[in-house]
């Protein structure tokens, strides 16, 4: 299972033997569009993916704006950033979606 | 009215009890076996009010709750899979009882057995692939100041047309890695292109692939990945190997299931 190779070419050895390596937005693309899909007693539907982008960005921007002030102030120049509050990320992700999504 | 539920995080095949004997599930509650017609749910308690009495939105919306219920349905499906055949489940599929999932166990047996055989001896390993940034090109552009309004106009349109150019060459090679990669695959499944803010890369990401592998084939993977290390125009990374979430939801739906 282990072989020789050398940054960022080594697989995430932990991702069947640990948990916090395994990045979040990789895990929800496979919980939230995988699994067998059942329907439970109560349902959860999973037609609300997309309100989960949302709430990722605004984690995003909510923990990393100091890292990411270069392509913030891309985003602004193109006039598509107020970011300022909690309600601007979430008024801006449906377009943005669209666009990571192309 | 009892006040929890049960949780369900995967369905497998033979897991003696004391195989999740010590593990955990959604806040720390002990994970167990429900055990019908051969198919083996794996299932804990989970608080009745935590699913019920908050709205889809606000749940969905609570990071700090969707993260945990992740990881912790993650850390139950990805250590059963270390040494079982299992079927990962959506997250959150909750219900009344144990009886209920019983019942459910009942009416789609085959269904799970045929989603097991089909997982058998096969795991999942992801595949992105993004285009590299900063051609030699691009910098040389921006060294010097424009001298005017249309000469400013002139290499923005350039570095936009080089900036295309290096992406469309970034999609050619990733359809190159993604046709090696299928050739060795039992499936692939496209998972969507991760914004650059969720994928925490500055990079523009330009394929998002899971791959259901044989796991006598993993070698063959690691040297297509790896004749693509030094690739000029795109970076690839390889995560895994997955318990099968991308490939156990084709073949579902407990009514009639739609098998691929």
């Amino acid at each position: 299972m282990t072989g020789p190779s050398s940054g960022e070419l080594e697989p995430r050895a932990t991702s069947l033997f640990g948990n916090e390596e395994v990045a979040l937005v990789d895990l929800l693309d496979r919980l939230l569009a995988g699994g067998v899909v059942l329907v439970g007693d109560l349902t959860i539907s999973l037609a609300g993916v997309d309100l989960v982008r949302i709430s990722l960005r605004a984690l995003v921007m909510s923990i990393a704006p100091v890292e990411r002030q270069g392509t913030l102030a891309e985003r602004a120049e193109r006039g598509d950033t107020p970011r300022n509050g909690a309600a601007a990320p979430k008024a801006l992700t449906a377009r943005e979606l669209e666009l990571g999504d192309e | 009215m009892s006040d929890t539920l049960t949780y369900v995080y995967a369905v497998a095949r033979e897991v003696d009890p004391a195989a999740v004997a010590g593990l955990e599930g959604l806040g720390g509650r002990p994970v167990r076996t429900v055990e019908h017609r051969g198919v083996t749910a794996v299932v804990s308690d989970a608080d009745r009010a935590e699913f019920q009495e908050r709205a889809l939105e606000e749940r969905l919306e609570d990071l700090e709750w969707l993260a945990a219920t992740a990881r912790a349905h993650h850390h139950v499906v990805d250590t059963l899979g270390r040494d079982h055949l299992v079927a990962p489940l959506g997250l959150a599929t909750v219900y009344f009882d144990d009886e209920r999932v019983r019942a459910v166990l009942d009416e789609s047996a085959e269904t799970f057995s045929a989603v097991l055989d089909r997982l058998a001896g096969r795991a999942e390993w992801g595949l992105k692939v993004y285009a590299r940034k900063g051609s030699p090109a691009a910098a040389e552009a921006e060294a010097e100041k424009p001298k005017s309004g249309a000469d400013y106009l002139r290499r923005r349109r350039k570095a936009l047309r080089e900036g295309d150019t290096t992406l469309e060459d970034a999609r050619r090679a990733a359809d190159e890695v993604d046709a090696a990669v299928s050739a060795l695959a039992a499936a692939v499944k496209s998972h969507r292109l991760q914004d650059a803010q969720l994928s925490g890369q500055t990079d523009p990401m330009v394929l998002n692939q899971a791959y259901l592998l044989p796991v006598e084939r993993v070698d063959e993977l690691r040297a297509v990945v790896a004749s693509y290390q030094d690739h000029p125009k795109v970076r690839v990374e390889l995560t895994g190997p997955w318990v099968p979430y991308s490939f156990a939801a084709a073949a579902t739906s407990s009514s009639g299931g739609s098998a691929p």
